[in-house]
Parts: structure tokens; C-alpha cells; sequence
């Protein structure tokens, strides 16, 4: 029996090893795939392979970056454009799912509206830009606006669907108690779409950034967008891959975040 | 006066191209503490009649009275099981239990107990309080959904097809187990099945529906000697195999016919 007992134990102890070993190989790759990106763009443009003027370096833009930090102008555009893009993913997905519930709620609405969110989710989004900028005047609200009505039209249909595909059967459970019509809604449909309504705060934490930035190259003169478009007209475009930089990352954090937020939120 | 009347229920469902009667001339009374089965092939509106009788389905035609009042769901006079639990998974198992109660907004200290008590008559200890519904076997989620739908003591109990997606060792078990539970707490229950020995070995009376449109084919009383016993014995009985057969020959008859 101990004997047993050993050898299982031994076998479990391999199996951990060979996971770990797997994680060790599948990190090293990655890594390489960072080096030989990041040395291989230094070296091409050193020798003059691509256009340094253009394409930059990997030096340049971390000197850039240090600068940048030091004379504190990074840490404003990054606030200003982070403040925009958070309250626009609020803002968009909170819209859309309370315009989920209210399709939801009343079915012939939902029949009424039905053309009218399809014209709105294809229409390109950023092509109201404009209009937004005319009408809310330029600055913070209208880049916020335009952050919130890139996803809202998409988190609506997307969580409205799922509403709609809940099993009757935990209504009819509900309904035996004599439960309400919110309460039905409060009890089983929302959270029985919380994973939908995660998975639509992970695409939309990329919508917004397209949005904000959108809104940035139209009016700002603050931001990241800000920042890009500048780059672009003095033709420095060092300054272009540090926004792109400063994105990236700040992107990703706000995905990490979601996925957090995600292992909050479904019980695991 | 029968504690459940059920008079000349027709319901007829409408699609655009369709209008299917899936019930027609059901009339029937329960008495009080009665435990009666509905038992028949599928498609004989079975679940139909139970939503009717339940007031989740307003009939096309028809009354249906509890106590000589119509059936009012807000009052927690309606217990209901389903085929499966239906437990909500992302609530704990207490959570679950008090949810008839918290609904009906009667949650209190004293009903909480009683839950909780009910919890650990069905041999569930307090350690799967915390737990969630995926933390537990089949027969024991059954257990928990049957602890949520008694503890608002309801009236009347309506089991759709509570068992169906059981193995057949924990159905026989939890078949006595409810068995019990209703006995002893003189609850009246109606029972929908297509499973001829459950119907036998649960009910006192059977009521045999034919299928489209469904009516109630015949009625079936159980013997004093099966009622008075429990289902796994009234199984073992000697009075069960010829009930069996009778039923048995009854269903095939509607088959062809």
C-alpha cells in the first residue's frame, strides 16, 4: 500500500517537472521571438537597411521615452488619453447592456428596433467623429463619446443575445415563487450572462482605444493620439512609435485587469 | 369540497401555421394529502396540464381552483421540481434553498431555520451550505432542489419528471425519500411521469392521459396495501406486477390506437 502510494507520488512529481519544463520552453521562445525582433529593428536600422527616418530604432525611442518621462509631458498625454478610454469602455458597455435589458424587457421594442441596430452596427462608428465634435464641443466629452459609441451598439446585440438564450427553465423556477419580472432579471438572466458581458468588456477595452485615439487625431491637443498625429506632421516618427508603444502596454494592463475582474466575478 | 379542481381545461397552442390542441376535456379533483400522478407518452401534455394547474400557462379554456380560489403563485401555494435542478450555479447551496423565500420576501430567521433543518433531513450536513450546486452529485442537487421547493411549505407540490435524469439507484432511493418527506408533512402532490412503476409506486390514484390532443384515458386506484407502503417496498409488493400489466396493456392499446 505505501509502496503504492510512493510510486503515484513519484508518477505526479514527473508530471509537475514536465509541465514546468513545457513552461520554461514555451517562455524561452518567447523571449527569443523579443530579442530578435527588438535587436533585429536595431541593427536594420543602424546599417541603414530601413529607413531610420521613418522606421525609427529601439534606441531612439527608449531615449525619447526617458526624456519624455523626465520633463513629465509623457505622464500627462498618458493620463488625459487613459482618463478618456477608461470612461468611454465604462461608459460604452454599461449603455449597451442597460439597452440590452431594456430590449429584454419588451420584446416588441426589441421586434420595432430590430433594423435599426443592424444599420447602427454596420455603420463605421469613427465616421461620426465629426458631428460629435461639432455638436460637444472639442474636447474631453466628444474623444469620451467617441471611446463609449464604438462599443455600444456591438455590446448590445452581443448581451441581448445572451439574454435571450437563457434557459427558460430557471425562469419557470423563478416564476413558481411568484418572482417579478425584475426579479427574474435580477436573479437569473444578468448574472447568468456575466461571462458574455466579461468577454464583451475584453473587446471593448480594444474598441475604446480605437475610439479615443480616433477622437485624438480629429481635435485633441493632448493625449497619445495627440501625440501620434504630431509626430506624424513635424515627421518625427520616434515619437509616433513611443505612443505605440505606451499603448500597447496600457492596453494589455487593461486586459489583465478585466481577466481579474473576471476571476472575481465567476465563482470558479 | 375537493382541495383541487380542475374543470374542463382545453389548451390549444398557436403558431403561424399551426394551432395544436394539446389538452382537451381534463377535468379532475385532488383531495387533500392525495398523491396522484399524471402518467402517459410523451407529447400527451403532461408538463402542459402542470403549468396550467401551476398558473405558469393560462389555459384556452378552463378553471382551475385550490382551495375554490384560482391558483395564485405570489402566495407560494405552488411547489415546483423540474427534470433536472436547476439550482443556480453561481449561488451557493444556501443561497439556493432560500431563494423561494427571499423572493416572496418572508426570509427570516425563524424560516431560515426551517430550511436549513429541511437541508439536513435530506441528509445533506452543513458542510455543503458553502458549496456550489457543480460541487454536488446528481441525487444530492435533487435533494437541495427539493429542500428550495418545500421550504416556502407550499400547498401543493408539482413534480415534473423529477427523477428522469437520475441513475436508477439514486431514483429508487430519492423516490422514498420524497415519499416520506410528503407523508410526513401531509403534503398534496402531483407527479408527472412515463415511467409506469414510479407512477404505481408513488401515487394513490394514476390518471392515464392518451396523447394529442390529451385527455385523461382512465383512472387508476391504487391499492390500500401499495399506498400505505413505501415505493421501494410498494415495488417488492405482490399486488405490484399485476397493476403493471394492467397499466402496461392500457399504454400499449394507445399506442395503436
Amino acid at each position: 500500500m505505501n509502496k503504492d502510494n510512493n510510486h503515484v507520488e513519484l508518477l505526479h512529481n514527473q508530471y509537475i517537472k514536465s509541465l514546468k519544463l513545457e513552461n520554461r520552453w514555451v517562455r524561452f521562445y518567447q523571449a527569443i521571438i523579443f530579442l530578435v525582433f527588438f535587436s533585429g529593428w536595431e541593427l536594420l536600422s543602424k546599417k541603414q537597411w530601413i529607413d531610420p527616418l521613418i522606421f525609427s530604432s529601439p534606441s531612439k525611442i527608449t531615449t525619447l521615452l526617458i526624456n519624455k518621462i523626465q520633463d513629465g509631458t509623457l505622464i500627462t498625454h498618458i493620463g488625459v488619453t487613459l482618463t478618456e478610454t477608461i470612461l468611454g469602455f465604462i461608459l460604452g458597455t454599461l449603455l449597451g447592456t442597460i439597452l440590452a435589458a431594456i430590449l429584454w424587457w419588451s420584446p416588441f421594442l426589441s421586434k420595432i428596433l430590430d433594423p435599426y441596430l443592424v444599420i447602427l452596427n454596420a455603420m463605421p462608428k469613427v465616421a461620426l467623429g465629426p458631428v460629435l465634435i461639432v455638436a460637444l464641443s472639442p474636447g474631453y466629452p466628444s474623444i469620451i463619446a467617441m471611446g463609449a459609441i464604438i462599443s455600444i451598439i456591438i455590446t448590445t446585440i452581443v448581451v441581448y443575445t445572451a439574454f435571450k438564450e437563457v434557459d427558460p427553465n430557471y425562469l419557470k423556477v423563478l416564476q413558481t415563487f411568484g418572482a417579478t419580472k425584475f426579479q427574474c432579471f435580477k436573479e437569473a438572466i444578468l448574472p447568468a450572462c456575466f461571462p458574455t458581458i466579461i468577454s464583451t468588456l475584453k473587446v471593448n477595452v480594444g474598441l475604446s482605444w480605437v475610439g479615443v485615439i480616433v477622437g485624438e487625431f480629429l481635435v485633441s491637443s493632448k493625449g497619445l493620439g495627440y501625440m501620434i498625429i504630431y509626430g506624424f506632421q513635424v515627421f518625427n516618427f520616434t515619437l509616433v512609435f513611443l505612443s505605440l508603444f505606451v499603448i500597447a502596454i496600457f492596453a494589455t494592463i487593461m486586459y489583465q485587469l478585466v481577466e481579474l475582474l473576471e476571476k472575481k466575478l465567476i465563482k470558479e | 369540497m375537493s382541495f383541487l379542481k380542475v374543470q374542463d381545461i382545453h389548451h390549444t397552442y398557436f403558431t403561424k401555421d399551426t394551432a395544436t390542441t394539446a389538452l382537451s376535456d381534463i377535468s379532475l379533483t385532488v383531495e387533500e394529502g392525495e398523491f396522484v400522478s399524471f402518467l402517459g407518452p410523451s407529447g400527451c401534455g403532461k408538463t402542459t396540464l402542470l403549468s396550467i394547474i401551476a398558473s405558469l400557462i393560462k389555459p384556452t379554456e378552463g378553471t382551475v381552483l385550490l382551495e375554490n380560489k384560482p391558483v395564485s403563485t405570489s402566495q407560494n401555494e405552488i411547489g415546483y421540481m423540474l427534470q433536472q435542478d436547476y439550482l443556480f450555479p453561481w449561488k451557493t447551496i444556501e443561497e439556493n434553498i432560500l431563494l423561494g423565500l427571499k423572493l416572496s420576501k418572508q426570509l427570516n430567521d425563524q424560516t431560515k431555520n426551517y430550511a436549513l433543518t429541511l437541508l439536513n433531513q435530506m441528509g445533506l450536513n452543513d458542510d455543503v451550505k458553502k458549496q456550489l450546486p457543480k460541487q454536488l452529485s446528481g441525487g444530492m442537487r435533487q435533494r437541495v432542489a427539493l429542500v428550495r421547493t418545500l421550504a416556502t411549505e407550499p400547498k401543493l407540490l408539482m413534480l415534473d419528471e423529477p427523477f428522469s435524469a437520475l441513475d436508477y439507484q439514486t431514483k429508487l432511493k430519492l423516490e422514498d425519500l420524497v415519499s416520506n418527506t410528503l407523508d410526513e408533512f401531509g403534503k398534496t402532490a402531483i407527479l408527472v411521469t412515463h415511467d409506469i412503476g414510479e407512477a404505481i409506486a408513488m401515487s394513490d390514484r394514476v390518471f392515464l392521459l392518451s396523447p394529442r390532443p390529451g385527455r385523461i384515458h382512465k383512472t387508476f386506484e391504487m391499492p390500500t396495501e401499495l399506498r400505505g407502503s413505501s415505493p421501494f417496498a410498494a415495488r417488492n409488493h405482490e399486488a405490484y406486477p399485476s397493476i403493471f400489466q394492467t397499466i402496461w396493456k392500457e399504454l400499449e392499446s394507445l399506442e395503436q390506437g
